[in-house]
């Protein structure tokens, strides 16, 4: 080993605790980006894997009946590789762990064989007997919610009528990796199930022999999609076509390419404030280690050492930390890679999570440290290099201070001499104490943007069920029912109140643009459900016109005011021109409104309702329960609120590790800031110190000068850091924004708090640690040396 | 790129420096300071110098230009045939890799590295040097060499310097200062080293000192006063670093 290289370990050695800062400020970066990326590119090879071995389709369409011999003609259709017409409906379950019913989808395989398209991956058991009644697959998710195991029997009322069910396999489809009902705000595994059963004992059931209601494509390389969508579209309207959707619009698919938006969006803004924060401190620590080493240098220079080999020497130390970082990240990232991968496994339902920690994304994250290191030190590296070998014939000459302009204000006349000795120190530095402000600020706001997520939920879940749905239970009809079913549910037991309204598949199209939506139908007199417009006044649905969700009125581009086509895509399909009266704050989905009588005329039907919203005494819910089970004609009774405590049972437990690892972040970031300012200033003023403590001042007065500039410091950085936090917060929010999803801007004042709180914390260890070596300050050894 | 090659075997008492007309100003913000006012020198080959002067005089300044550490305002200075005003920064890295010793005149130690290390240090990129604990025998620290800058004495640290300086076996020996710190009989200890290296090697030797007893020792005492020579002279003979007294 040559010498160079030992008083490269010694200087790492004497420096330990502040690589050590640094290196962790890097890992947290490296981490995150590693952890993310891994899942990321794992989620997307998981997915995209799945979506080829088991055929996911990619245009899917809902029809009310369509003669089985259509599909030939749909097959026709240039662009369309396969089809796979299906029949699916809904069917209730009344199972022995649960009050109420649950929901189920039942959907059709062919007789004999695998379908063409979605195909299922079997887990347990064995595919349906087509010559045995009710012998059904089930979604393993539903499965696992009632741990349903291959033998077991269901009760369930399919299209009204009463059939026992027997579960002869656990499967998974590629069309349900994420199993929720649209227009849901949250999963519920417990309460809606995906079940398959073979094509002709389902389709007897359901009146459809012969015929299907729902079909499935893949598309040719090179087909254009729309056009595709226009002809199957023409081809099925005389059938009571819903209108085909892509897969950007299949509920499945499109959470988890949502859930692949947010994964991203994590890979890049958090390491990034990490690696600029390191880079900074960094630059910071580097800086002081060359200028206590000046001489060293010049004399090392007037050896004939090159100035590139001096960088060197420089930069090695610089890439020790960073490199000992970026293994620190790897390892964390790979290691919480694994857990979020596993949780993602939870709520995602692949035939097999293929999580691996690619050395790929190891080496790109690696390459981001370097180069964030490198723009960190690469003024100061120049500085060794160009500084004058002369130099180390003389001593550097002492630092120039100055009375400050803060001083001649007058303001610090009443300061101590302390707290005026901690401002000079600012001032002397005032680019070094900006930035380290800025860095701890940064903690904070890494914080915030960990944390506020989490805000947004609550109050996404606040807004709809305290300002909007004031319902217990939806209730859904099979058909549509005369006036008189509204009496009936009324009277049910335990039910408080009950409104009707009417739900029919629209197309609505403004221009060129046109989507398909939910058009609901409400009741004049209303109290269980409030409509509440962007700026969540309540509003009062038109007697003639339609009020639009914020998400819907974006795709069409539509202003209050403008006129929308709209084509029912049911019954007579009648189609008229709505004027949009207003939009609507809903983070449910993509729903229009109108007025329920309105809507009943625009249908040219009589007074026809398809469920009502009910709100019921809790005391009663089993009995009501019980008696729903026995009514035919109701295909479904789901409740918000019972999804939303599954929800957040399963969601608390990872926000709270989430949380964990967050105050960990910030504190790192804070730590690693605030610990080398102090350290630096000490370095800096140790001669100083010490002279005080000599003339005889005491070791709190004489750490107080120190950790004051550091107490000036982060006290200044906490308002900074709560202003960038929600900045980012609100570029998280952009970035997280889809088509159909926009999140609102909320963080909770707990979570400034959280933030604040635990930067200070930090802070406050750091100031602690540094005080340590304050007062274990070795007066003759400090005033001995030269420097 | 000019590269310095080793002299094609000059003649035993040609001039190794040639000097002329060398001034230095140094210009901080609207001060001006005229460090060196024209100096013309020449210096032989294994000739042992001594630098005298008031403080402020431009010794140091005129010991750096030998050096290569720094270039003239205007003037000329040649060590053997190359020019070392033309020389650009990666030349001059290597003149003083390859030709010059130094010893600072405030010692300028790694504080991390031992006294042996602290030599090692030269002695890693030098072409054929003594051993770090043989250099470091030579001023008496053959005891020490595991000990760190911070555990010696400022004349151990001095001798290290000294050490460290010669255990390349340079060509030229530049010591500014080198018994400032030294008490009489390790001063003596270490202008001995510094004799026998530039007996033994002919090794070119420039000593900057404010004792004028050391001039003794010198084949040649030139005085600076003001940036300028003001006197320089031949000793009839060098007494030896030992019989010196003060
Ligand atoms: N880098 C510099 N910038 C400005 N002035 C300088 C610089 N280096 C030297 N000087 C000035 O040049 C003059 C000569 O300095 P030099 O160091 O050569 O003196 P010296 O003879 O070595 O003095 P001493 O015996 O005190 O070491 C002095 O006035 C000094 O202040
Ligand atoms: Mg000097």
């Amino acid at each position: 080993m040559t010498a160079l290289q030992t008083k490269l370990i010694r200087d790492l050695a004497y420096l330990r605790t502040q690589a050590v800062a640094i290196a962790l400020v890097i890992g947290c970066g490296v981490a995150t980006f590693v952890m993310s990326v891994s899942v990321l590119r794992s989620l997307e090879r998981t997915r995209d894997r799945y979506y080829d071995d088991f055929r996911f389709a990619q245009l899917f369409v809902q029809v009310k009946r369509a003669p089985r011999g259509l599909a030939e003609r749909l097959a026709e259709i240039p662009g369309v590789a396969a089809v796979q017409t299906r029949v699916v409906a809904e069917l209730s379950l009344d199972l022995d762990d649960m009050a109420e019913a649950a929901v189920g989808r039942m959907v059709s395989i062919p007789d004999f064989g695998e379908p063409a398209l979605n195909r299922l991956h079997l887990r347990r058991g064995r595919m349906p007997d087509p010559e045995r009644r009710g012998e059904v697959l089930v979604n393993e998710a539903f499965a696992l919610a009632h741990r349903l195991e291959p033998g077991d029997r269901l009760r369930a009322l399919l299209n009204g009528r009463r059939e026992e069910l027997t579960v002869v396999g656990v499967a998974l489809s590629p069309e349900y990796i994420y199993q929720i009902r649209a227009g849901d705000l949250f999963p519920d595994d417990r309460r809606f199930g995906v079940f398959w059963m073979r094509e002709r004992p389902l389709a007897a059931a359901f009146d459809l022999t012969e015929a299907f209601n729902d079909a499935s494509f893949a598309l040719m390389h090179g087909a254009v999609e729309p056009e595709v969508i226009r002809r199957i579209d023409d081809l099925l309207a005389p059938y009571g076509g819903l209108g085909a959707v892509g897969r950007a619009d299949q509920v499945s698919h499109r959470y988890v390419s949502d859930e692949l938006a947010q994964l991203r969006a994590m890979a890049s803004v958090p390491p990034a404030i990490f690696l600029l924060v390191a880079a900074f401190v960094l630059n910071v620590v580097l800086n002081r280690v060359i200028a206590t080493q000046r001489e060293q240098i010049a004399a090392l220079k007037a050896f004939g050492y090159t100035p590139a080999e001096l960088g060197w020497h420089f930069g090695q130390l610089a890439l020790l930390i960073v490199l000992a970082g970026v293994a620190i990240g790897a390892a964390v990232g790979g290691w919480l890679g694994g857990g979020l991968a596993e949780m993602y496994g939870r709520f995602f339902r692949f035939a097999r999570m293929d999580y691996r920690l690619d050395p790929a994304v190891v080496l790109l994250a690696g390459g981001f440290s370097v180069l964030a290191g490198a723009f960190g030190v690469t003024a100061a590296l120049w500085r060794v290099m160009r500084l004058p070998a002369a130099e180390a014939m003389r001593p550097e000459a002492p630092a120039r201070y100055r009375v400050t302009w803060l001083e001649r204000t007058g303001l610090l006349r009443r300061l101590s001499q302390v707290m005026r000795m901690a401002v000079r120190q600012i001032e002397r530095h005032p680019l070094r104490a900006a930035l380290s402000t800025l860095g701890v600020a940064l903690g904070v706001a890494v914080m915030i943007l960990g944390s506020f997520t989490r805000d947004v939920v609550n109050y996404i879940i606040d807004f709809q069920f305290g300002a909007v749905q004031h319902y217990d239970y939806t209730i859904t009809l099979y058909e549509p029912a005369a006036p008189d079913a509204l009496p009936a549910l009324a009277r049910l037991p335990g039910v408080l109140r009950a409104e009707p309204y009417r739900a029919v598949p629209v197309r609505l199209a403004h221009g060129r643009r046109t989507h398909r939506a939910g058009l609901l139908g409400l009741a004049e007199d209303r109290e269980l459900l409030q409509l509440r417009d962007t700026a969540e006044r309540v509003v009062a649905v038109p007697a003639d016109g339609l009020l639009l969700s914020e998400a819907l009125a974006r795709l069409l581009d539509v202003r209050r005011g403008d006129v929308l086509q709209v084509q029912v895509l049911e019954g007579s399909r009648p189609v008229r021109s709505l004027a949009v009266t207003d939009t609507l704050r809903d983070f449910s989905g993509l729903s229009a409104y109108m007025d329920l009588a309105a809507l009943n005329r625009f249908m040219r039907e009589g007074r026809l309702l398809s469920g009502a919203f009910l709100r019921i005494d809790p005391a009663a819910e089993a009995r009501l329960h019980a008696r729903l089970k026995a009514t035919p004609r109701v295909a479904g009774a789901s409740s918000q609120h019972a999804a939303l405590r599954g929800f957040q049972d399963t969601l608390s437990e990872n926000l709270l590790r989430m949380r964990l690892f967050n105050v960990a972040f910030a504190g790192i970031i804070a730590f690693g800031v605030v610990y080398n300012a102090a350290r630096i200033t000490l370095s800096e003023r140790a001669r100083e110190l010490a002279t005080l403590r000599v003339i005889g001042l005491t070791r709190a007065e004489v750490s107080g000068t120190l950790l004051g500039e550091v107490a000036l410091l982060t006290l200044a950085a906490l308002p900074l850091g709560l202003g960038l936090g929600r900045l980012l917060a609100g570029l998280a929010v952009k970035a997280l924004e889809t088509e159909t999803q926009r999140f609102p801007l909320v963080v909770a004042s707990s979570t400034y708090a959280a933030a604040a709180v635990t930067v200070l914390a930090a802070a406050l260890v750091s100031g602690l640690v540094v005080r340590r070596r304050i007062d274990g300050l070795d007066l003759v050894a400090v005033l001995k040396s030269r420097d | 790129m000019t590269v310095i090659r080793p002299p094609p075997a000059a003649p035993p008492s040609a001039a190794v420096f040639v000097v002329r007309g060398v001034t230095k100003v140094y210009r901080t913000g609207e001060v001006e300071v005229r460090a060196l006012r024209g100096i013309d020198l020449d210096l032989h080959a294994g000739e042992f110098v001594v630098l005298l002067g008031p403080s402020g005089s431009g010794k140091s300044t005129l010991l750096n230009i030998l050096g290569g550490l720094d270039v003239p305002t205007s003037g000329t200075v040649r060590f053997r045939d190359h020019d070392l005003t033309r020389e650009d920064e990666a030349a001059l890295t290597r003149y003083r890799r390859e030709h010059v010793g130094f010893v600072f005149q405030f010692y300028n130690l790694m504080p991390s590295l031992t006294a042996r290390e602290n030599v090692a240090v030269v002695t890693d990129i030098a072409a054929a040097p003594l051993a770090p604990e043989e250099a470091l025998r030579l001023v008496g620290l053959g005891d020490r060499m595991d000990n760190f800058p911070a555990q010696l004495s400022g004349g151990e640290q001095q001798r290290v310097a000294i050490a460290r300086s010669i255990a390349k076996r340079p060509d030229v020996l530049l010591c500014d200062e080198p018994t400032g710190a030294l008490d009489v009989k390790t001063g003596i200890t270490v202008l001995e080293v510094i004799e026998r290296i530039n007996r033994e090697l002919g090794t070119t030797t420039v000593i900057i000192t404010h004792n004028a007893v050391i001039a003794g020792m010198a084949d040649r005492v030139i005085t600076l006063s003001d940036g300028r020579i003001a006197s320089s002279y031949r000793n009839a003979a060098r007494i030896a670093a030992q019989s010196l007294v003060w």
